[in-house]
């Protein structure tokens, strides 16, 4: 047995080395050997016993799998499934360690292996010197990348001007107008972002109109972005000036050019995903992520009902939902939008404007009725949900963009057994480590081809109000993006 | 109970570093605050179970008992048996670690102990801060290259 041990120290603070070497699959992003990599079968990268698939720039092909994953310990094991390599029983532990003297990181790589009579120093020196020494000069050089231009502020000290959209007072979209307005120097846990895309969310709708009281005018309204980090304040290790990022998280106050927030909901963006795809599936696809996965696991199999199938959120859902090997009946308001729905995986899109669909769901599901309802109208569909339902069938009420719900008397429940469900996405993400690992299943996805992105509306920002004229009178599909 | 970390690298190969803190009776050589440090009862200063009594450039004496020394791991644990600071249950351990880019060491320090709630953090500032890296800055000191 052969056993390869090489240690370095890195000049950077541990929190910013793990938040790179947990993820699995970063490897083709800092190692200079490794040419192309991804996770089998779309499972997160930091989830225990996922899959790298990767091949090394000299051709060669390794699969290996993650065995253990501590962010108490910061540690990662991995073995080697199969390679081209004539390596075997190949187990290989990555452990980090704080040094509080000066704040960097002290990182042990360490494996044990056999190979063939012979090849031993051969080998040794591969794994050591070729994959071990070459990854710490990787993610040294990784950590020092040049990042994406954009003007510095001068110094961290001052506060800087840049233009918003606030919401003047609780009500229509008049109210929504332009104002310059100060993004102050980031505080502790803070970092300051200069927005490049922004996304627009019903939700935006909700608090304009004062029904979610999240604001007090006058106040800018928006809850997801994409952009570059300016400068951080103290305490933030996970970001750096120059990170690509996104968020999708309260409070509201997105709709602006710069923005000072907390730092502990952005997610750094991998290459394949641009500022507008991001800004545009920060909130709609980790809440089709949540809602498919988490809220009710949908198995091949299910019967769902989408409404709004070809808006934001919906088309998401209707591409996932088929992905995943579900049946997927939708209701859209038009026949353009029915044909949209269509291409992306819905396949019964019912037309309809005034909230009547059970009877055409019962139909196209041969009298049963839907395992579970996806549910974004609210008020005007509640009775034809229930109808539309199938026994043990599970009603989600995740919006209301006909108004919102009156209350639902249990006994209407006990009719079918249906289990009824009132989920909210930031309930889902408030915790670092589920919020990565939503945002990796969803960046993963997109990078797969499992969910597509249609951005066919993008206004200025100045123009919000026209962007949330449009998306209450019905007339968009797919996401919305306001561009600084 | 508090718990204290320290860490730092030192520019010299791990079995040279080694090599002057493993002497149980050796602080007055490679830190900034002993004076003088004897073994009590004439024993050996690797026999696990020896106790060490020294006197601090300040005055205070402090009784210390090894409890593991490993030059396979590098890595050495004691416990206060006496002193003037006001712990209790106080255990403490010193690694090294080979740093094998620069031939270097990773050198670890962590202690945990009880005390009065009221002085939690002037204790943990004292061991972590003035203890275990005013040490370490003198043996990154000795070692220079
Ligand atoms: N709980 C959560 O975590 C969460 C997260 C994200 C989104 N949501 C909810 O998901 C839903 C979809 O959000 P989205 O941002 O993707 O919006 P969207 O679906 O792109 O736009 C809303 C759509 O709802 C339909 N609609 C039906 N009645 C309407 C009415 N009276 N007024 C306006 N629209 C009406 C329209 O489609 P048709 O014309 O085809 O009927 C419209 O295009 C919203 O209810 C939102 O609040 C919830
Ligand atoms: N939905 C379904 O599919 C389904 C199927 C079977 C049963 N159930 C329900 O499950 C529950 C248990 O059924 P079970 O047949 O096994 O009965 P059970 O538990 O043997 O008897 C009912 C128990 O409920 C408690 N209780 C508390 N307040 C009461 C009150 N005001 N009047 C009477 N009892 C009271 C009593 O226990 P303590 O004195 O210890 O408090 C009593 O022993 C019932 O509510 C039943 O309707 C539902």
């Amino acid at each position: 047995m052969i056993r390869v041990t090489r240690s370095a120290v890195i000049d950077a603070p541990i929190e910013r080395v793990w938040a790179i070497l947990r993820d699995f699959n970063s490897h083709n992003a800092w190692h200079p050997v490794v040419a192309e990599s991804h996770i089998e079968n779309g499972e997160a990268s930091d989830q225990v016993g996922c899959v790298r698939n990767f091949t090394l720039k000299d051709g060669n092909h390794i699969r290996e799998q993650l065995l253990a994953l501590s962010d108490q310990d910061y540690v990662s094991t991995y073995c080697i499934l199969d390679a081209t390599l004539p390596m075997r029983r190949y187990v290989a532990t990555v452990r980090l360690k704080r040094v509080t003297d000066g704040d960097r990181t002290f990182w042990h790589w360490e494996s044990t292996f056999d190979v063939p009579r012979g090849r031993e120093k051969e080998f040794a020196d591969l794994v050591g010197k070729g994959v071990y020494e070459g990854g710490f000069e990787g993610l040294r050089a990784f950590l020092r990348r040049p990042r994406a231009a954009g003007p510095r502020p001068a110094s961290n000290a001052g506060s800087m001007q840049t233009s918003g959209v606030v919401a003047t007072s609780f009500g229509g979209p008049d109210v929504l107008q332009t104002r310059t307005l100060d993004a102050r120097a980031p505080g502790p846990g803070e970092v300051r972002l200069r927005h490049t895309a922004i996304g627009v969310n019903y939700i935006d709708v909700y608090v304009r109109k004062g029904l979610y009281r999240m604001i007090e005018p006058p106040a800018p309204i928006g809850m997801e972005a994409a952009g570059v980090v300016q400068d951080v304040g103290d305490g933030v290790a996970h970001l750096l000036p120059g990170d690509r990022v996104a968020y999708a998280a309260p409070p509201p106050g997105a709709y602006v050019g710069v923005r000072t927030m907390a730092a502990d909901q952005l997610v750094v963006l991998p290459d394949h995903v641009d500022d507008e795809t991001a800004a545009a599936t920060m909130l709609k696809g980790m809440t089709a992520e949540y809602l498919l996965h988490r809220t009710r696991p949908i198995r091949a199999g299910d019967t769902v009902l989408v409404h709004a199938a070809a808006g934001g959120v919906g088309l998401l859902l209707c591409q996932w939902a088929k992905a995943l090997g579900a049946r997927v009946i939708g209701t859209v308001s038009s026949e353009e939008k029915a044909r949209l729905a269509r291409s992306r995986g819905c396949d019964a899109p019912i037309v309809t404007k005034d909230y009547r669909f059970a009877q055409q769901v019962r139909q196209v599901s041969g009298g049963r009725g839907v395992d579970v309802i996806y549910d974004g109208l609210g008020r005007a569909a509640a009775a034809e949900n229930l109808e539309a339902l199938a026994f043990t069938g599970h009603w989600i009420s995740y919006g209301q963009a006909s108004g919102p719900l009156d209350p639902v008397p249990a006994e209407t429940l006990s009719a079918k057994s249906i289990t009824m469900t009132r989920p909210v996405l930031f309930h889902y993400t408030a915790e670092r480590a589920t919020l990565n690992q939503i945002a990796g299943r969803m960046f993963e996805a997109l990078r797969q081809g499992t969910i597509t992105v249609d951005l066919r509306h993008r206004y200025p920002l100045g123009a919000a109000a026209e962007a949330h004229r449009a998306l209450e009178a019905r007339q968009t599909t797919g996401p919305i993006v306001l561009l600084p | 109970m508090i718990k204290v970390y320290t860490s730092s690298v030192i520019d010299a190969p791990a079995d040279a570093v080694w090599a002057q803190i493993r002497d149980f009776n050796g602080l007055p050589k490679w830190t900034p605050f002993v004076a003088e440090s004897r073994i009590e009862g004439n024993q050996p200063a690797d026999k696990v179970g020896c106790v060490r009594n020294f006197r601090l450039k300040d005055g205070g004496t402090i009784r210390e008992q090894l409890l593991t020394l490993s030059d396979f791991d590098f890595q050495c644990t004691y416990s206060i048996l006496e002193s003037p600071m006001g712990v209790e249950n106080y255990v403490a351990t010193l690694k090294l670690t080979p740093v094998t880019d620069g031939n270097r060491t990773f050198a670890e320090w962590w202690a945990e102990f009880d005390c009065a709630p009221e002085r939690e953090q002037e204790l943990s500032r004292l061991v972590g801060q003035q203890v275990f890296q005013g040490a370490f800055d003198q043996l990154k000191t000795l070692f220079r290259r």
